[in-house]
């Protein structure tokens, strides 16, 4: 079984404070992991480590090819959603109608409301075909329905081979293996 | 991917404010024979500078929308990891800037001319030597984007950073000298995505 993350014995400084050092874990397929702690324990850090965006302080990383969904939308504010996914490339409409956003697609993407963005971003990794998912905070601003589908698309992903890394301090619906990261 | 972005970014620039620089740059063409005067011979000679001057400035005003934008809103991190180096990423962004300002400069050069009463051996000299300058103008200002990117009070300090290292091609391309102006131009260009792909990756939090 060859892993789609691994982290050996990694540490991670940002602004000259350790957050973590020693860290070794490693994800096959049909693996999740959710990464938990206090606010400022590191939890977004260590998803921009695994996408490779931060360079660690020590320690080795591989990594497969991944998809990170995080705060940061990435769709163009003027373009229509489906046009503004259709850049990222990959099957945009089955990543519509799994989020359930598929109504949405001729919306210009600065109408959509927070929770209409996060799906857009879950759509964006779906449609990505990436085996690997790092998640940053999923539950925000998603509602009970949204939640539901979330759960649904890891579901399908881990089945399909696929690994999901998700940073929440909130329990997050399916199994997951956790990993707590120190405040 | 590359040639995503570039349409993208081009889009981008076109339907958003394309035409501000352009106005920036015949604004100040037709204030100088207001602070010169009138003497037609006076402004003949001084015309192909005073262009040059105006493309410089008109360049600031578009940076500021180059790079920042992308990286605030996760864009350049999504682009990387979708498989582009940083690098390309910033020559993408540097063809995309380029054809949404130079074609538009150059028209705008055949008013801003007869502005400033150059006849046509000076506006056909003036326009290739803006022709051969604006792929290193672009690719400067790209890469002082990227560094000044997310910074506050980012375009005064663009400003402040790329007019310095815009003086080369200042001096050839008012002078008419092609081949050294090429030669600044071509450096420019190859080396400005190296530094701007450095500072977009140094620029991650």
């Amino acid at each position: 079984m060859t892993a789609l993350l691994r982290f050996d014995a990694v540490a991670l400084r940002r602004g000259g404070r350790l957050l973590f050092e020693g860290l070794s874990f490693a994800m096959g397929p049909g693996e999740a992991l959710q990464v938990t702690g206090p606010n400022g324990s590191g939890k977004s850090s260590l998803l921009r480590l695994a996408a490779g965006l931060l360079c660690a302080e020590s320690g080795r990383i591989d990594r497969s090819t991944l998809a990170l969904a995080d705060d940061n939308v990435a769709l163009d504010r003027e373009l229509a959603l489906a046009r503004a996914l259709r850049f990222w490339g990959g099957p945009v409409d089955p990543a519509m109608e799994a989020v359930g956003i598929a109504h949405l697609a001729g919306v210009p993407m600065r109408l959509l409301s927070s929770g209409q963005l996060k799906r857009a971003t879950l759509a964006r990794v779906v449609a990505s075909g990436a085996p690997l998912w790092l998640l940053d905070e999923p539950l925000n601003a998603l509602d009970r329905e949204g939640t539901e589908r979330l759960a649904g698309i890891v579901e399908r992903h881990r089945a399909s081979g696929g690994a999901v890394v998700a940073a929440s301090h909130q329990p997050l619906p399916g199994k997951w293996r956790t990993l707590e990261l120190g405040a | 991917m590359m040639g995503a972005l570039i349409v993208r970014d081009a889009r981008r620039g076109f339907a958003g404010a394309a035409w501000l620089p352009i106005a920036f740059f015949l604004l100040v063409a037709a204030l100088v024979p207001f602070a010169i005067g009138p003497d037609a011979r006076v402004l003949a000679r001084i015309g192909p500078g005073v262009l040059w001057i105006a493309a410089l400035t008109a360049a600031l005003l578009p940076i500021e929308r180059l790079i920042e934008p992308d990286r605030a809103d996760g864009v350049l991190d999504q682009l990387t990891l979708y498989g582009a180096a940083e690098e390309s990423i910033a020559f993408g962004k540097t063809v995309a800037h380029w054809l949404t300002f130079a074609p538009l400069l150059l028209v705008a050069a055949v008013p801003a001319s007869a502005l400033l009463a150059l006849d046509g051996r000076s506006l056909a000299s003036t326009e290739l030597a803006l022709l051969i300058g604006t792929p290193g103008l672009a690719s400067l200002a790209v890469a002082v984007a990227a560094v000044t990117a997310g910074l506050p009070r980012a375009g005064s300090l663009a400003g402040l950073l790329l007019l310095p290292l815009a003086v080369p091609l200042l001096i050839f391309g008012a002078a008419d000298a092609y081949l050294l102006e090429g030669a600044i131009s071509l450096l420019l260009t190859a080396g400005a995505p190296f530094v701007a792909g450095a500072a977009i990756r140094a620029g991650r939090t």
